[in-house]
């Protein structure tokens, strides 16, 4: 672990892997939730890093020492976000996978995943949990609009387009889950830790 | 006849009637939205803090109009805006140097104007932004605990459109007057290295500048032109959390200082950050203004076993 000073009130905690992000985070987060960490402000988790802002920030050294063990998924069943496939990628991503189409939504349905990160808009979760095979790169080109409920993969990651937006996630299919709604509380289905599952409809 | 009024639009303000009460927008200018001090404590959702992008001069118009300094009010870009008052109120203005009139008179902070009364903020002679409080502020429904408009993500309400009323809280008493700072021609901004300034050949060019305010730059932040700044390390960056008044270098190697409307993430290297004291100097800076930063080393970084 290295803290990295980041201006006048914030530390990056630069983390070896995404598994120790997410403990980490979780930590930070269970003791803001139980009313610790006064004076900080916001507690950004993402791939390699937490970042940690606020006017007074905690003794970051030591309250993440000894982070094995620490669980680092919310309790309780996972959210089940059911999918239409019949993405416009699905072919592409077969075809560096070297499955079928029907082998990569089996395979990509059947995995467990976990909210690693948000980022990019607003409920933009970063799912870990993607199996190795399917891992293949962003779209050379991104599309310049994808729909809301549009659900790929990039790299190490599966995610879900909260509203329409540009684009350059590889598209399997489409969720009729509302990801981010700002009047409902809370305004975001997935977050930090949260569990998913992917269930054809 | 319908209880709902008419026009009401989906962050709740009203297309003007007869003389309606609150806040009417005469003339919204290139781009003025509603600012308060933003939405903190979401960044790990993904949602930006956003707010008024000259923080301290939005929190002086409210001190001066009797308001919370975090009272949501109007900021405005470069030419200003033209509103009517439904119900008299004291205002204030603040930020970038402009004349402000009330039907035609000008006026000093704060002022009091009457009902039907026509406020105008003018072109900015320096500076890019004003920010003019309403006594009991404006008064839209807030989005996670904000009024901002996030110019990133969409939340809160839409840019203010010509003939549109927004909602006012309840009548103040005026504050005390308070001048804004002046602004330098070429400002200097304090900068501190890192977090990931060991990318790059060194901090000498940010240091050497000065740097230009590029016409793409918004509240999202400033593109910068100047001296180049050379990466050492060719990878690709995790993302990571991001603050205002980070400046990220991508890869065509322009830098960018981001402001209120900041993405919370990025995957470029931010080779330092700008003192929160002096973003406003970075939200005043108009497209082609020069900037220097003044470099100010901090703690080092450390390895934690």
């Amino acid at each position: 672990m290295r803290l990295r000073p980041v201006g006048w009130g914030a530390v990056l905690v630069e983390l070896g892997s995404t598994a120790e992000v997410r403990a980490a985070y979780a930590r930070l987060a269970g003791l803001r939730a139980a009313g610790g960490l006064a004076g900080v402000v916001d507690l950004v988790p993402a791939a390699r890093t937490v970042l940690v802002t606020g006017d007074r920030l905690p003794d970051l050294a030591g309250l993440l020492g000894e982070l094995a063990g620490e669980p680092a998924v919310r309790p309780g069943p996972p959210v089940e976000l059911p999918v239409v496939y019949d993405g416009p990628d699905l072919a592409e991503v077969a075809g560096r996978a070297g499955l079928d189409a029907a082998e990569v939504v089996r395979r990509h349905a059947a995995a467990d995943y976990t909210v690693a990160f948000c980022g990019f808009a607003p409920g933009f979760g970063y799912l870990i949990g993607l199996p190795a095979e399917l891992h293949v790169p962003r779209r050379a080109t991104p599309r310049t609009a994808v729909e809301a409920g549009a659900v790929g993969i990039a790299g190490e990651f599966a995610g879900v387009y909260p509203r329409r937006s540009p684009g350059g996630w590889q598209l399997l299919g489409r969720t009729s889950a509302v990801l981010w709604d700002a009047d409902r509380d809370p305004p975001a289905l997935l977050a930090p830790g949260t569990r998913v599952r992917f269930t054809p409809a | 006849m319908s209880r709902t009024p008419a026009g009401r639009t989906p962050a709740g303000r009203t297309v003007a009637g007869r003389t309606p009460a609150g806040l009417t927008v005469v003339r919204a200018g290139p781009l003025t939205t509603v600012q308060d001090l933003g939405r903190p404590g979401h960044a790990h959702l993904g949602v930006p803090r956003s707010g008024a992008a000259d923080r301290s001069a939005l929190r002086r118009a409210n001190r001066m109009a009797g308001n919370p300094e975090g009272a949501a009010g109007l900021e405005t870009t470069l030419l200003g805006v033209t509103v009517r008052l439904g119900e008299a109120r004291w205002l204030a203005a603040a930020g970038a140097e402009a004349e402000v009139t009330v039907d035609g008179e000008p006026v000093r902070s704060p002022f009091r104007a009457g009902a039907g009364a026509t406020v105008t903020v003018g072109r900015a002679r320096r500076g890019l932004r004003s920010y003019l409080a309403v006594g009991g502020g404006i008064a839209v429904p807030p989005t996670l605990g904000s009024r901002s408009t996030d110019r990133l993500s969409g939340l809160g309400p839409d840019p203010l459109r010509d003939g549109e009323t927004l909602p006012l809280g309840p009548p103040t008493e005026p504050g005390d007057p308070a001048a804004d700072p002046a602004l330098p021609a070429e400002p200097v901004l304090r900068l501190r290295p890192g977090p990931r300034d060991d990318w790059f050949a060194g901090t000498g060019p940010l240091a050497a500048g000065p740097y230009q305010v590029q016409t793409d730059s918004d509240r999202v932040g400033l593109r910068l032109a100047g001296p180049e700044l050379t990466r050492t390390r060719t990878a690709e960056l995790p993302s990571e959390g991001l603050v205002p008044g980070a400046v990220q270098v991508p890869a065509d190697g322009r830098p960018v200082l981001f402001l209120a409307d900041h993405p919370t993430t990025g995957g470029y290297p931010v080779i330092g950050v700008v003192h929160p004291g002096d973003l406003w100097l970075a939200a005043q800076a108009r497209p082609g203004a020069r900037l220097r930063f003044r470099l100010v080393p901090g703690h080092t970084d450390h390895a934690v076993e």
